[in-house]
């Protein structure tokens, strides 16, 4: 879908759309309200960046193609901290060179929206195998929020949600998209715009006497004060204080960090977000997230036209861990099968939070491919007999 | 007795004094430079943004009441890109050292140069890896000893200027600490210069490369050696290339109007 005559200069084109999933992110950040986008070339998340080169522009927003992901990912956190909705994709291999700029942008609490189409080593093959790098690729201590969409629709719905949640906890946002998604075309509906929820990050009211620039305030997140003002802000790396200054002193890096990871940690029930389907009588639970979430479901239909009872938590966001949730569940079933396309990474998590509840089945495949139902149902048997 | 106060103090951020630079070192001089042309011209500090990365040269925004980001390893231009698209009404000043900026810095910099971003990049250049305890740099002179080229540097070393005129950038020159009057005017230029502006400035670095490479922790002959080395443009021209090689051409190389990157492509109405 290229844009239709007459309508370029639209920024949210309500109605109903046949559009891959790639285009669909696209129209989800315009309709967020992003206004900058840098990127690097790389298979599968090519369309995000050309749709972007031609939407952007024209409704008043600026791309740049990067020469690197650092540039990219810098581009946009500079964008970020001058006051722009800042948006990056990039594909698994890019994702590796963009953990530096997450850490800097976690440290400086830049909000930023940063979207990996993963992809197997070096080529565009099904994978979930950035799972763990989605949380824990840059150094040093930070908490992450990671939503997995499953369809083109969710891609074009969370990455609207993706954009409020970096502007309200002024913190990266990763969007974990995958080959299968981000290449998909299917039905894709975009409300009406003043049907979509848009959240504007804080700008202090406090005189530049006054305004402290990271003192926690409405859950534990810092105000903005906009460049060029006479606030002064120094945003740096290094650890520093309320003020921004650079101090070498163990209270104050530790009063600091706990802040910043105390933000997302203490706002879980605001942030995490799970979906169940069949699971009201369910004594087996697949907990998936992303697009394995589509075999899982067919698996479900076969299982229950045996009569086997079971049900799916489908996970929205993967970081920081739905916790309650999942243990809701341990407490509930006899058993889970945790599926995911790879050798076995987030069933880790389900692992730890099933722990004396229920046994607990790995379903992992990292080929390529994704499950299919068949395969998922195998597992579904194993668990029920 | 008064003590005089510097008037451009009133410019440093409270509490950050004394600074952190080693006795002797150039880059207290350059912040010196740099706050003197903003006085001169008579600039509003609350409208320029200062950009450092990691190194010594890339602590001097810390001391500066100005936006100022810092503290990642060669990316200053990134983010100079995006505050540059998102408020083209500021004016974004870098601080880096020659490591910063052209070692691990290096791409970006060439492609900023390309694109003719329309930003100060105050380039330090001490001739090592100063910060981390005087390694080679890309501008290590050969054979230099430094505390990886124990033997001596068995590299090239490279001219940042040439690179960035070849690249594209509009405004090009080198001074070095010794030439506080040329430099601050140099300084001043690129502050009302629109589009990529670099400035190399030699400085000595008495504690590592002075130690290390010239046998010597006197800020005094450390300074001597980057001036009896320095030549002018003019000069230059009656010099052979491997005479060149031996020296550090100092003045203004380049300074032409051009357009200014606003965006890898902007949107123009007959396309629609």
């Amino acid at each position: 879908m290229f844009v239709e005559k007459g309508a370029i200069k639209k920024r949210v084109h309500s109605g109903v759309h046949f559009m891959i999933g790639n285009y669909a992110v696209v129209e989800g950040g315009l309709a967020a309200g992003c206004n900058f986008f840098a990127g690097y070339p790389i298979t599968p998340a090519n369309e995000i960046s050309e749709r972007m080169s031609q939407r952007l522009p024209a409704v008043g927003g600026k791309f740049v193609q990067g020469e690197d992901e650092l540039c990219s990912i810098y581009a946009v956190i500079g964008a970020s901290l001058a006051g722009a909705k800042a948006m990056t994709a990039t594909a698994s291999a890019g994702f590796n060179y963009m953990q530096e700029g997450i850490g800097y942008a976690s440290a400086v609490e830049a909000p930023c929206v940063i979207v990996d189409v993963q992809r197997c080593r070096g080529e565009n093959f099904a994978t979930q195998a950035d799972v763990m790098q989605m949380r824990w690729g840059a150094s040093g201590d930070y908490e992450i929020i990671c939503l997995a969409p499953s369809s083109a629709q969710e891609l074009f719905d969370y990455t609207i949600r993706a954009f409020n949640l970096a502007e309200e906890f002024r913190n990266p946002v990763i969007i974990m998209s995958e080959t299968t998604i981000a290449l998909i075309r299917e039905r894709v509906e975009i409300p009406l715009p003043e049907k979509i929820p848009v959240f504007n990050r804080k700008y202090t009211n406090l005189s530049t006497e006054e305004y402290i620039p990271f003192r926690g305030r409405e859950k534990g997140v810092p105000d903005f004060a906009p460049l060029g003002e006479g606030y002064n802000t120094l945003y740096t790396l290094n650890f520093h204080d309320e003020r921004g200054n650079i101090d070498w002193n163990p209270e104050i890096y530790d009063k600091l960090y706990q802040r910043i990871t105390g933000k997302i940690r203490e706002n879980k029930d605001k942030i995490c977000n799970t979906e169940s389907y069949l699971m009201d009588d369910a004594k087996i639970a697949i907990i998936a997230y992303g697009s394995e979430v589509r075999p899982a479901l067919d698996a479900i239909e076969m299982a229950r036209n045996s009569h086997m009872k079971v049900g799916l938590l489908k996970l929205t966001t993967v970081w920081p861990v739905p916790e309650r949730q999942i243990q809701e569940v341990a407490k509930q079933v006899k058993g889970v099968i945790a599926a995911e396309m790879n050798i076995g990474k987030y069933a880790g998590e389900i692992e730890r939070l099933c722990a004396g509840q229920c046994r607990v089945i790995r379903a992992t495949k990292n080929r390529g491919l994704i499950h299919s139902p068949e395969e998922i149902y195998k597992a579904i048997k194993e668990v029920w007999s | 007795m008064n003590q005089i106060e510097n008037k451009q103090r009133r410019h440093i951020r409270k509490g950050k004094l004394p600074h952190f630079f080693c006795p002797g070192c150039g880059c207290g001089q350059v912040l010196n430079f740099f706050l003197r042309a903003v006085d001169e011209l008579n600039l509003d500090l609350n409208k320029i943004v200062t950009i450092g990365g990691v190194g010594c040269t890339a602590r001097i925004p810390i001391y500066l009441n100005t936006d100022s980001l810092h503290g990642v390893h060669g990316r200053t231009l990134g983010w100079a890109t995006g505050i540059k698209m998102h408020r083209p009404d500021l004016k974004v000043v870098i601080f880096a050292g020659d490591g910063d900026l052209i070692s691990i810095g290096g791409n970006h910099f060439i492609q900023a140069a390309r694109r003719n971003l329309d930003v100060v990049v105050i380039m330090v250049n001490n001739f090592n890896f100063a910060m981390t305890g005087g390694q080679v740099a890309p501008t290590t002179p050969h054979d230099s000893i430094t505390m990886t080229t124990p033997y001596g540097s068995g590299e090239y070393s490279f001219d940042a200027c040439k690179l960035a005129i070849t690249a594209g950038a509009s405004y090009v020159s080198r001074w070095s600490t010794y030439k506080p009057i040329q430099t601050i005017k140099s300084i001043k230029k690129v502050l009302q210069h629109r589009g990529f502006s670099l400035i190399e400035i030699l400085s000595q670095c008495p504690t590592n490369f002075g130690r290390y490479a010239l046998k010597t922790d006197d800020p005094k002959k450390v300074l001597n050696w980057i001036n009896e080395r320095s030549i002018s443009i003019a000069q230059s021209k009656r010099l052979t290339e491997a005479e060149k090689a031996e020296k550090f051409i100092i003045g203004e190389f380049i300074n032409v109007e051009k357009d200014i990157f606003e965006g890898s492509t902007v949107y123009k109405e007959r396309y629609k």
